[in-house]
Order: C-alpha cells, then sequence, then structure tokens
C-alpha cells in the first residue's frame, strides 16, 4: 500500500491553472523527487497536500482516508501530525525571539508526544538525530545564533517532533550553502533508513535528486511530464523537457568551448503539447493535440508524442 | 635556491603582464565591538583584461568583502587597512570622491546578490536606464532611452520592455535588465556576486552563457563570486578558493577539477553529487567555518582539515602553528597548504 496517494489534483489561482490534474503514490520508506524549474507548480502541490493550499479539484488519501477539506476534525488532527513540511528559508521559518528548545517543545506539548516530565529528554534526543550536537548546548540559543544548515537542521527536528510517516521538503537546502547542502540530504538519507521515513523531495536540482531520490517526478507547466525510479529516468530520459534540465546541471565533465546555447525560455503552448515550443523533437501532432503520460518502459511514463507515443503500449 | 629564483622570475613576469585589476596583499577589517575583525587577510589577484575570475567559498569567507572593496563600496565598519588595489596599474586607494563615482559603473559595474529585487518597483525599466545613465555622463533622454532598448535586446529581451514595470518581467528577466544596465557604460569589469543564485538551473544556465556571449562581443572581465564551485568549472577561466578571510589555491579553470590540491578546495569538489556516473555517499566538508574574530591559529583550515593528524607531529605542529603561504605548484596554479609543501618539496 502506498504512504500518500494523489488523485487528479487541480489548484487554481484565480485563471491561473498551477496544478493540473496531478496523480502520484508515495511508496513508504522511499524517498521521491518531484523536480521542476521555478513556476512548474512543484511547490504547490507539496503545499496542497500539507494542507496549506485547498485543492480546486481532485483528492489526497492518506492510509485509505480522504484528507483534503471534506476530512472530518479527528482526521485532520491525525493527518496533521503524520505529514510534516520542511520549507526552503529556515530562517523564515523560525520564530526569530524563540529558542531552538521552545521550537521543538511546541509540537511535542501540543500533540502530546510525550509525558511532560519527559519533553526535555526528547528535545535532546531530536537535536542528536539531526545531528546538532552537544544538544544541551544548542537547545537554549536563538535562531539568529545559528547558522543556515543548523537552522534548517532543527526546522527538521521540529517537524519530527510529531513522529510523521511522511515528510514534505521543499527545497530543503537550496538556500544553503553548497558545502552544508550535502550534510540535510544525508540526514534525510538516514532518516529513511533508520526510521523509515517517506520523503518528497520537492527540488529544481537534478543532482541531488539523484542523489536522494528512489523516485521521481517531473513537473512542467503543472503537469507532470515523466515519472519513473530516479537511475531509469535520468540514464534514459524519455520527455524532451527531463533531457534539458539534465543538460543544465553544471558538469565538470563539460568543456568551456561547448558552454554555449540552450533552447531560450519561451511562453507555452496553450494548444497540443505545452512544452512544443522549446522542444527540439516537435512534430505537427505536438502543435494540434495534447500527449498524455504514457507508459513506454515498465514502471517509466513519459507525456510525450514522439518518445512515448500511444500506440507504444498497443504495438509492445 | 634555484626554486626561490624561479619563483621571483614568475613573480615579475606576472607582475609584466598588464593587469586590469590587481590585488597586492589586500586586507579588509571590520571594527566589531568585540574587536577587529579581519574579513579579508592579505589577498593577491589579478583579473586581466576579458577574463572570467570565478572566486568560491563558503559564506562569510570574505568573497563579497574583495568585490565590494574592487567596486570602492565598502562602508564603515568594514575598511581597507593594508595592500593595494590597482586599477589599470593605479592605486584606487587615496582618490577622491568624485573620481571614484565616476570610476565605479564606468569602469567597474557590479549585479549584486538577489539584484532582481534591486529595480526600482513603481518606475518603467526604460526610465531606470536613462536615470542611470544620466548620472554618468550628458546624454539626451532620447538617445539613452535608445540606447536601453539596445542593451536589453543584446540580454535577450524584447526592446519594446522599456516601457514594462519590473513587476510585469520574471525573475529570470529582471536579472538580465540588471546585467544589461551593468553593461549600459561598457565598463572594462563586471562584478557578479551570486548573480543567480536565487534562480532555477536552466535560467540560470541561460544566463551564464549569454555573459559569456556578450564578453566575448564586448570584451570585458568578469569577477563571478558564487558559492557553488559546480558553476565555476564551466563558466570561468581562472578560479579562486577563499577561505576564512584568504585566499588559499587559484588555478585554471581547465582541469581544476583534476589537479586542486588544498584539502578545502577537495572537500568543496565533493560536495556537490554528480548527475552521471558512479554516485556513492559524500560526506562534504565537516564542522562549520571559523569565527573571524577569534580565526584558529596557523592553518585557518586545520580544525576541518581530515589530513591535520597528531600521528606526523612535525608536520601537525606546522598546522596548527604556522600560517602557510600560497606558492606556485604549476603554470598558473597556487596553494597554500603546508601539506603540499611537504609532499612537493
Amino acid at each position: 500500500m502506498s504512504a500518500l496517494e494523489v488523485a487528479g489534483l487541480t489548484k487554481d489561482f484565480r485563471k491561473l491553472r498551477a496544478v493540473d490534474d496531478v496523480a502520484f503514490e508515495l511508496q513508504p520508506g522511499r524517498i521521491t523527487a518531484l523536480v521542476g524549474e521555478s513556476g512548474s507548480g512543484k511547490s504547490t502541490v507539496a503545499r496542497v497536500i500539507a494542507r496549506l493550499y485547498e485543492p480546486t479539484a481532485g483528492s489526497v488519501r492518506f492510509e485509505g482516508r480522504d484528507a483534503t477539506s471534506r476530512a472530518r476534525r479527528h482526521d485532520v488532527l491525525r493527518y496533521r501530525s503524520q505529514v510534516q513540511m520542511i520549507f526552503q528559508d529556515p530562517f523564515g521559518s523560525l520564530n526569530p525571539v524563540k529558542t531552538v528548545a521552545h521550537h521543538i517543545e511546541r509540537p511535542l506539548r501540543i500533540h502530546r508526544i510525550v509525558p511532560r516530565s519527559q519533553v526535555k529528554a526528547r528535545v535532546q534526543e531530536l537535536l542528536e538525530t539531526v545531528g546538532l550536537v552537544p544538544p544541551e548546548q544548542i537547545a537554549p540559543k536563538y535562531p539568529h545564533e545559528l547558522s543556515g544548515g543548523q537552522r534548517q537542521r532543527v526546522a527538521i527536528a521540529r517537524a519530527l517532533a510529531v513522529e510523521p510517516s511522511v515528510v514534505l521538503a521543499d527545497e530543503p537546502t537550496s538556500m544553503l550553502d553548497v558545502s552544508i547542502r550535502i550534510g540535510v540530504l544525508n540526514l534525510m538519507l538516514k532518516l529513511k533508513e533508520e526510521r523509515g521515513l517517506t520523503f518528497l523531495y520537492v527540488t529544481h536540482d537534478l543532482a541531488s535528486a539523484r542523489y536522494v531520490a528512489d523516485d521521481m517526478l517531473v513537473m512542467y507547466a503543472g503537469q507532470i511530464v515523466e515519472q519513473g525510479p530516479t537511475e531509469q529516468v535520468l540514464q534514459n530520459p524519455l520527455h524532451p523537457y527531463t533531457r534539458l534540465l539534465l543538460s543544465a546541471v553544471p558538469d565538470a565533465g563539460r568543456s568551456r568551448e561547448a558552454f554555449a546555447r540552450a533552447p531560450r525560455r519561451v511562453a507555452d503552448a496553450t494548444v497540443g503539447c505545452r512544452f512544443v515550443a522549446r522542444c527540439p523533437l516537435a512534430i505537427d501532432l505536438c502543435r494540434r493535440e495534447a500527449p498524455t503520460l504514457e507508459e513506454a518502459h515498465p514502471s517509466q511514463s513519459a507525456r510525450c508524442h514522439v518518445t512515448a507515443p500511444r500506440s507504444w503500449q498497443a504495438s509492445a | 635556491m634555484t626554486g626561490v629564483l624561479e619563483g621571483e622570475m614568475q613573480e615579475l613576469r606576472r607582475q609584466a603582464t598588464d593587469a586590469l585589476v590587481e590585488l597586492r596583499d589586500l586586507v579588509v577589517d571590520y571594527a566589531a565591538p568585540e574587536g577587529r575583525v579581519r574579513a579579508v587577510d592579505h589577498v593577491s589577484l589579478e583579473i586581466r583584461p576579458g577574463e572570467i575570475v570565478g572566486l568560491a567559498g563558503e559564506s562569510g569567507c570574505g568573497k563579497t568583502t574583495v568585490a565590494n572593496a574592487i567596486m570602492q563600496i565598502l562602508r564603515p565598519p568594514a575598511r581597507v587597512t593594508g595592500g593595494r588595489i590597482l586599477f589599470q596599474g593605479e592605486d584606487l586607494i587615496g582618490r577622491s570622491s568624485e573620481d571614484l563615482r565616476r570610476y565605479r559603473w564606468r569602469n567597474v559595474s557590479m549585479v549584486f546578490q538577489s539584484a532582481m529585487n534591486a529595480l526600482n518597483p513603481v518606475m518603467r525599466v526604460g526610465d531606470q536606464f536613462v536615470d542611470m545613465m544620466r548620472a554618468h555622463e550628458r546624454i539626451p533622454r532620447r538617445d539613452a532611452l535608445a540606447r536601453a532598448e539596445e542593451l536589453l535586446e543584446l540580454v535577450g529581451i524584447d526592446g519594446r520592455r522599456v516601457r514594462a514595470y519590473p513587476h510585469e518581467l520574471s525573475g529570470g528577466m529582471r536579472q538580465r535588465v540588471i546585467i544589461a544596465m551593468a553593461l549600459a557604460l561598457r565598463p572594462e569589469l563586471v562584478i557578479m556576486d551570486e548573480p543567480t543564485t536565487a534562480l532555477d538551473v536552466v535560467v540560470q544556465r541561460e544566463i551564464l552563457q549569454e555573459v559569456d556571449a556578450l564578453k566575448r562581443e564586448l570584451g570585458f572581465a568578469v569577477l563571478f563570486i558564487t558559492h557553488d564551485l559546480s558553476l565555476l568549472l564551466e563558466f570561468a577561466d581562472r578560479i579562486g578558493i577563499m577561505y576564512a578571510g584568504e585566499l588559499v589555491e587559484t588555478a585554471p579553470a581547465r582541469g581544476f577539477a583534476e589537479e586542486a590540491l588544498h584539502p578545502y578546495t577537495l572537500g568543496l569538489l565533493r560536495s556537490f553529487p554528480p548527475v552521471t556516473g558512479p554516485l556513492e555517499r559524500m560526506k562534504g566538508i565537516p564542522g562549520t567555518p571559523p569565527d573571524l574574530a577569534k580565526p584558529p591559529s596557523g592553518c585557518r583550515f586545520h580544525p576541518r582539515c581530515p589530513h591535520c593528524l597528531p600521528e606526523d607531529a612535525p608536520l601537525h605542529a606546522r598546522q596548527t602553528q604556522e600560517r602557510p603561504v600560497l606558492r606556485e605548484v604549476g603554470a598558473g596554479h597556487r596553494v597554500a597548504c603546508h601539506l603540499v609543501e611537504a609532499g612537493t618539496s
């Protein structure tokens, strides 16, 4: 059974459709990366799952129950403790006048995770788990006394306090120095391996997605355009957009001379495939008809007339 | 002995090349309540005409302070307390403020961190160009506006967008507008301080490619400052690595990943996972950069250095007590590390 299931998810902001009929499952104890560029709708998906936004249509199911607005109050509370979110800006998400200990104690008390007498001990345990040592020195500090990486670890400890089974991590490393990003990524891997946590890792960085994620979802203009096991998608990307993202990752292996020309960003098409104006593979059909997400290889799907045509399944 | 002579010869040869900007033992101190904080500590660096020099290091290593010093926009409590900053061979320190006002933007311009938020939200893009140009030269409004259109076209934006307000442009386009403004007075050097950090990878690549193409066309030099060394490997001609206020390694970008020697540089290189090839669990760089108010003794990197071990007592003593100096180890490749010195001598 999946840990969390999203079906037909659509979110409109006034006239703009930010998320368009998105469906996927998070497998328990695995990290799923949701990748795409700014404005692709990836953060909106995470925020709808976290119940920060109401979906316009579609459902989010957790433990077999609907977790969107129609859910009962009791179910909502349980959902909120089971599905936690970590944000991009670790400074903005911490209260500047409260200590580290305060941030982690609060959810422990509100959700009555441990008896009052054990709160202090649990705070120390959580700080140790996220690598903030020695915990007794970190606990009384204020957010401004910590580095960016340490702040993000506090945010992670706070999310873990309520013992969630699913963590939604929205670009948790993009505001950190490159040198400390790897530490946060390793922490996600450790939590997955030691506690069986399920992650949705939202990012535009394919290299870090490859480093942590078992499965990958690629979003473009509000839709999922490719999905499959991470290595398979990156070794053999089907959608031209996935290929474009891959080519944009800095790579020491590429020569200085090869550093030229990439298709220029243009307005997305309203008829046919949304990627058609940037696509090097486009054929006539792409301008007329929107492609659907088709399984081209076992467990790997893409939304592309050329690399994953609908007839593929029929002929295979 | 011959080694020393050779080193001096190379030093002389380096001085003989006509550098655009040359930092000689630059020192910048911040006056802080707890005492003096040395943000830039005897940094010597050279930027030649038309060259892209990348400067990388973690937050607080002094790279932005170096940029601000070259741009001559350091404000108290920061102050240049030692060394020289030469522009086309002439010292900037001690020049009149009117002189420096003309130097800024005309000779050296700067694209700041999150510059895309630097545009005035209630002013049309074109008017902001006109204001900036007319602050520096006598130019009729109409001509300035025409030049603004040309500049926008140059960075890949429709010239008619001079009439747009900033909020009508995407983040990537606003960043391009800022780059166009930085080029408006045809400066010899454009300093870019984390210009693409807030942008996603595809837009980042487009902008870097544009800068590269413009540089070839217009011939300006670039000082590119970032915490992301992976960007520089492809984009820069030469790379400098800063740690705790010091320049610890500098080398040509070509072959940098293979030839780098300083343990800190190697740590930075091992901080970003590869997108192709074998994948293994990475460690990054353990620990955090030092507090510059109380820097560690000896090599500033020694508390985090994986090769600073008490077993090798003589080396350990040097690492913890003696400051390493930058030494030439190959063509244009200089490193400040006791370990490298011990290994090569």
